[in-house]
């Protein structure tokens, strides 16, 4: 039974909107799955209203849970009934299709807002996990959507999910002679994209703060790179490195009080932090060699970067307090661009292959496991979701320049693409 | 060897603007033999026009601006005319065909030391992006020390770095990226 359900569940799924804030059409195909996922069932949610529903709720909740890869969808076109609530549910049926889980539930409208009630429901038991009814205006309805999901994934995993959340973008567009650059940002699953700055000249590396109302990043719009942190809701920003040579790779300490940035004003390309408020620079690395990248750990003690100080571009470890410096990766012959998971257990990188740059991740606790989570080509800046069970990138399909997702466990992917832009250097926000 | 180069470019460029001095002082004098003596306000400006030219042409040993520099830059043959030069993979080695090209731009800085230019680096698209912005850095930084080295005062020269971020080629092969990986002198902002 599941493995028919895997098959069918390999077929991509492709969702077109063109919602009112988007410049540009939004592709969303989720390739994959993985067969030790747990096997669920959304129903469509019973409308009682007129005219059309405001939004198809079973839809964005399906597409975010098999987006995890840790959960596979039974298809609709196989749904037997498709009962709105608990009592009307007949749980053989379900039993018999191999579902673990049903999620039913229906929206009705109140007033100019609309109601709506969703159930989880235990099929072997036929019980009730979990359940709640929102009351949220028309345009709220996909974050309602993304509640729902985040309760189902935790009711379902211990954990919370991460679909109430957004991401930072680059997105690049020639425009006749002109070449065009915004930092976007959109919801997790790439919907309501909304410029945040446009240039004529490249933006790179933005970085959340950790209260995920600021965003740091590179823009080159006095032709050199200079990193500015922009308050996200009220456009405000400041320049806030301009030394001479490369301003580059914002990351927040864990207080959002420091950026490390990367400098090279002294003619060597050095990781050094930056305290916000006083403008006061401090020297983490002095090494001839490219030191670049750096992330903090949680606990805010010490930086993993990017370094080729032995030859070829690996991962180290710096200690604030002492300055030390170790290695952390020896797989292959090109590691970078390292980003540490919530829980600073791991570090997810850009890895070398055989077959191109891929998207790995290391564990930074115990016995170091290290894994390829994606088929290589170029798998560009990682990030992990905040529950750290997903890893956003930048990665190439079809020639173009797109994002992906992948999960930590399984294999579902997820591709976001506009059309006519390359969209790059994605960041996920706390 | 690339004296030569400048000589051979820079007489007839000077016997050019010799000829255009003396056309003007021409040009002016039938005006004036006009019966009422006056000029169109087409004719004032051209004339303005040339006196200017001619002006920049005077100065243009130690900076070259303007049209004077547009036209510099325009022709392929000039000293400065071409102003890309390329790498292999993961190197910022100045490749032998280029130097000739590196030696033409060190003298006519040289010859000009007021002249400021950036050299932008930049790389192919593979690989880590801020890794890439220093790696093209690099590649600036390459071409900066050839500069100097073949005559170009260091302060003369920025050097500025955009990685992977601004391809020539936005294509994802062999060619593409050949195309990418390159430093650009760029004499006009």
């Amino acid at each position: 039974m599941l493995r028919r359900f895997a098959s069918h569940w390999a077929a991509a799924l492709f969702i077109l909107l063109t919602p009112g804030l988007a410049k540009a059409e939004l592709v969303i195909d989720i390739i994959g799955g993985a067969e030790s996922a747990i096997p669920v069932a959304v129903v469509p949610f019973a409308w009682q209203g007129n005219g059309e529903p405001p939004e198809d709720v079973a839809r964005i909740i399906t597409d975010n849970l098999t987006r995890t890869g840790q959960f596979q969808a039974l298809p609709r076109s196989e749904f037997i009934e498709t009962p709105s609530a608990q009592a009307d549910v007949r749980f053989a049926n379900w039993r018999a299709l191999g579902v673990d889980n049903l999620i039913v539930g229906d929206i009705r409208p109140d007033g100019d807002r609309f109601r709506v009630r969703y159930e989880l429901l235990d099929v072997f038991t036929g019980s009730r996990m979990t359940g709640k009814t929102f009351t949220s205006p028309r345009d709220a309805m996909r974050t309602v959507s993304h509640v729902i999901s985040d309760e189902i994934y935790e009711a379902l995993l211990g954990r919370p999910g991460a679909f109430n959340t957004r991401i930072a973008y680059v997105a690049m567009q020639d425009r006749g002679e002109q070449r065009e650059w915004r930092l976007v940002i959109a919801d997790a699953d790439g919907h309501y994209p909304e410029s945040i700055l446009t240039s004529r000249q490249p933006i790179m590396s933005p970085a959340w703060s950790p209260g995920g109302d600021r965003l740091a990043y590179v823009s080159f719009e006095n032709r050199r790179s200079e990193v500015y942190v922009q308050t996200i809701g009220t456009g405000e920003r400041e320049n806030v490195a301009s030394f001479e040579g490369i301003n580059s790779a914002p990351a927040w300490s864990p207080d959002g009080r420091r950026l490390a940035v990367t400098l090279s004003r002294d003619g060597q390309t050095d990781i050094y932090v930056l305290e916000l408020d006083s403008g006061q620079l401090r020297q983490i690395t002095n090494h001839w060699a490219i030191d670049t990248e750096a992330t903090w750990t949680p606990d805010g003690r010490s930086l993993l970067f990017t370094s080729d100080r032995g030859g070829s571009p690996q991962i180290y470890r710096a200690d604030l307090r002492n300055g030390n410096v170790e290695r952390v990766t020896y797989q292959g012959n090109y590691n970078a661009s390292p980003t540490i998971s919530p829980d600073g257990r791991r570090v997810a990188m850009v890895h070398r292959t055989d077959n191109g740059y891929g998207i790995a991740v290391q564990e930074l606790e115990g016995n170091g496991r290290f894994r390829v989570l994606t088929r290589g080509g170029q798998d560009e800046s990682p990030s992990f979701a905040p529950n750290g069970a997903m890893v956003l990138y930048a990665t190439r399909a079809n020639g173009r320049a797109v994002l992906g997702t992948a999960s930590l466990y399984g294999e579902a992917r997820q591709i976001l693409s506009t059309q006519g832009e390359r969209i790059r250097e994605p960041a996920w926000s706390p | 060897m690339h004296g030569t180069n400048l000589t051979r470019w820079l007489l007839p460029a000077a016997l050019a603007l010799f000829l255009a001095g003396c056309a003007t002082v021409g040009d002016e004098e039938r005006v004036e033999d006009r019966p009422d003596g006056e000029l169109s306000e087409e004719e004032m400006a051209a004339i303005d026009r040339e006196r200017a030219a001619e002006a920049r042409g005077l100065e243009g040993r130690r900076l070259v601006e303007g049209d004077a520099l547009d036209q510099l830059l325009e022709d392929p043959s000039s000293p400065i005319g071409q102003r890309t030069v390329y790498f292999a993979f993961d190197s910022s080695e100045i490749r032998e065909q280029d130097v000739s090209i590196l030696e033409a731009h060190a003298a006519f800085l040289a010859d000009h030391p007021d002249q400021r230019i950036t050299v932008e680096g930049h790389t192919d698209e593979r690989g880590a992006p801020e890794y890439n912005l220093a790696l093209g850095e690099r590649r600036a930084e390459a071409v900066k020390r050839a500069l100097v080295l073949y005559g170009a005062s260091a302060d003369q020269i920025r050097v500025t770095s955009y990685g992977e971020e601004n391809p020539v080629d936005l294509g994802s092969n062999e060619e593409a990226w050949a195309q990418n990986r390159r430093a650009e002198l760029v004499y006009r902002y």
